[in-house]
């Protein structure tokens, strides 16, 4: 009997703001511990918070970008737990009215042509602080604290549980922490914490009700998502088969042994007693801040494909080259020399030949020694066969290494112009025909194959300068 | 509605307050009160009105966002009110998850 996975995951992304979500402390990464708290921070009595204007734009503009409805009545609430690094004894955070209510994100599943798409629809996204760290380690018995993150704002991003599998989960993750860089909220560097993923996870028989769910905590990274989900799918559906419940709980996952364990079961559970912060005002957000965050927007991920759709590019491709906003800029870049013909090739290029190189030296796109109007020029010539794609290869090799400002200036100073002169590759033709009795005998006694390697000599006498389907046509007219 | 003691421990309980018996009574008797006057708050008529977060009538104000606060002096003056610190860390009984 087959179970059904289900999972719903809850995205807490750190937002691109330079200061705390309500106070004026600093939330650059990496100070020396408490150096970035402010009394607020602290907890200190008599301080009163004060709304980070920029957060709740941040927080607008995903809405926007999801297509969810911004609440323009948005109130803030106390969550109250006991933890060292939540000095107050409750964190504010957001509970009836989020700013951002419904939405969708799409996802792209699977490869090349089958490649298909999936909406998820997401609950809500709200807005809310962090606690600060606790260090366990080195303090003889004690535990350290350190506030400095403490105050940061967060965008808690809940979907609804419409994922059926691990891999589903992390390209929701993935096409999410796409998203939340491309609006630029959030810098989405997973190792720093900036970006931090929980999964809800049940299974269940197909067609019955939700099964029991537990909750992975703070996964950073999108392969311990996919690790974490596959044990606990497991887990689960062996628990189940061995005739034991699921008890509602809240699990960690060790990347050292691929497992999840339980922190605690929701027996003793937390009741967090959520009630409207009498601290802070509801925050009135109107039709010209929403108008204004929206004409701030860069055209989104979706858009674009379906305008590099437009111009002869497949799902998977479009998808290749809207993966970041640093990617789709050197394609459009690209573009902007080749001409819109040449989307095809420009995606080959960069989905090929650049992210190789890259990938090999560990640069990233904005870092490549290659650039956009560089690429672009050189498909251009390739196009108006200039050059072949082979020696293509050799020029975007050149110019990684700099060895000219442009293609053309690398075309000529190497002599890589292809022979356009029918009468000298006519020539070659017969010179090789004449060198190769024995190719032209088995083609013509139907072995196609033996016509290759014809080509290869004349591609090769001709260093690679012939164009290689006007070589084909002479030599078959030749031999037929 | 009506306390019972267990309702008053459970939530001294998450409130991390130490009660004894005594407490609990006097407290159950302060809480029956205050749910007496909010049940006469009840019987108002709201119907049509929409619920308010906060007394106050008003918009939240905003801060513009800048760093404004937070230095190591700060920090060194904050921590030498706490209890115990090391290294720039507030200290305490040791956390185990």
């Amino acid at each position: 009997m087959t179970w059904e996975v289900v999972i719903g995951m809850e995205t807490h992304a750190q937002l691109a703001t330079n200061s705390k979500i309500f106070s004026g402390a600093s939330i650059a990464f990496g100070a020396e511990p408490n150096a970035q708290t402010s009394l607020v921070d602290l907890a200190m009595p008599g301080v009163l918070p004060v709304l980070n204007r920029e957060a709740v734009s941040c927080a607008i503009r995903f809405g926007l970008a999801v297509g969810a409805r911004i609440d323009q009545r948005s109130i803030f609430a106390r969550k109250n737990y006991f933890y060292p690094d939540l000095p107050k004894g409750y964190q504010i955070s957001q509970f009836e009215n989020p700013v951002v209510d419904g939405g969708t994100i799409t996802l792209q599943l699977g490869q090349g042509d089958s490649a298909t798409t999936k909406v998820i629809q997401l609950t809500r996204a709200h807005m809310e602080e962090d606690a600060g760290k606790s260090l366990h380690e080195d303090f003889h018995g004690r535990t350290g604290v350190d506030l400095n993150r403490a105050g940061t704002p967060l965008l808690e991003i809940v979907s609804e549980p419409d994922m059926r599998s691990s891999a589903e989960a992390v390209a929701y993750a993935r096409a999410l922490h796409n998203l939340v860089r491309w609006i630029g909220i959030c810098d989405g560097n997973m190792q720093e914490g900036s970006f931090r993923c929980d999964a809800n996870v049940s299974v269940r028989k197909p067609g019955e009700p939700f099964g029991t769910r537990r909750e992975i905590k703070n996964l950073n990274s999108f392969r311990f998502l996919q690790q974490a989900i596959d044990y606990e799918v497991q887990w689960q559906i062996n628990e189940l088969e061995e005739g034991r419940a699921i008890q509602q709980a809240t699990v960690l996952f060790d990347p050292d042994t691929g497992e999840t364990r339980a922190m605690r079961t929701k027996e003793d559970a937390m009741d967090y007693r959520y009630f409207p912060d009498p601290d802070l005002l509801p925050v009135i957000i109107s039709d010209d801040w929403i108008e204004r965050v929206r004409g701030e927007m860069p055209e989104l991920p979706e858009a674009m494909r379906t305008r590099f759709e437009a111009l002869g590019l497949s799902t998977y491709d479009a998808a290749a080259v809207t993966a970041s906003l640093e990617i789709a800029r050197y394609f459009e870049g690209a573009l902007k020399v080749a001409g819109n013909a040449q989307a095809k090739q420009a995606a080959n290029w960069i989905m090929g030949d650049l992210s190789a190189r890259l990938n090999r030296e560990d640069l990233g796109i904005d870092a490549a020694p290659v650039s956009p109007e560089q690429l672009g020029g050189l498909i251009a010539r390739i196009a108006d066969q200039t050059i072949s794609n082979a020696i293509g290869k050799k020029v975007f090799d050149a110019l990684w290494q700099g060895q000219g400002k442009s293609a053309d200036e690398i075309i000529e100073a190497q002599g890589l112009k292809q022979i356009t002169d029918t009468g000298a590759i006519e020539a070659l033709v017969d010179e090789v025909i004449a060198a190769n009795p024995g190719n032209v005998a088995e083609f013509k006694a139907g072995k196609e194959k033996a016509l290759n390697a014809l080509v290869g000599q004349i591609m090769k006498a001709a260093k690679g300068k012939a164009n290689p389907q006007q070589v084909n046509d002479l030599l078959k007219k030749k031999l037929s | 509605m009506a306390f019972t003691p267990e309702d008053v421990q459970r939530l001294a309980k998450l409130a991390r307050i130490e009660l004894g018996p005594e407490q609990v009574n006097a407290t159950l008797g302060h809480l029956d009160n205050i749910f007496g006057m909010i049940a006469e708050l009840r019987q108002v008529d709201t119907n049509g009105i929409a619920p308010m977060a906060h007394a106050c009538d008003v918009g939240q104000r905003l801060r513009e966002d800048k760093v404004t606060d937070g230095s190591i002096e700060q920090r060194d003056r904050c921590l030498a009110l706490a209890p115990e610190s090391e290294a720039g860390l507030y200290l305490v009984p040791k956390v185990i998850e």
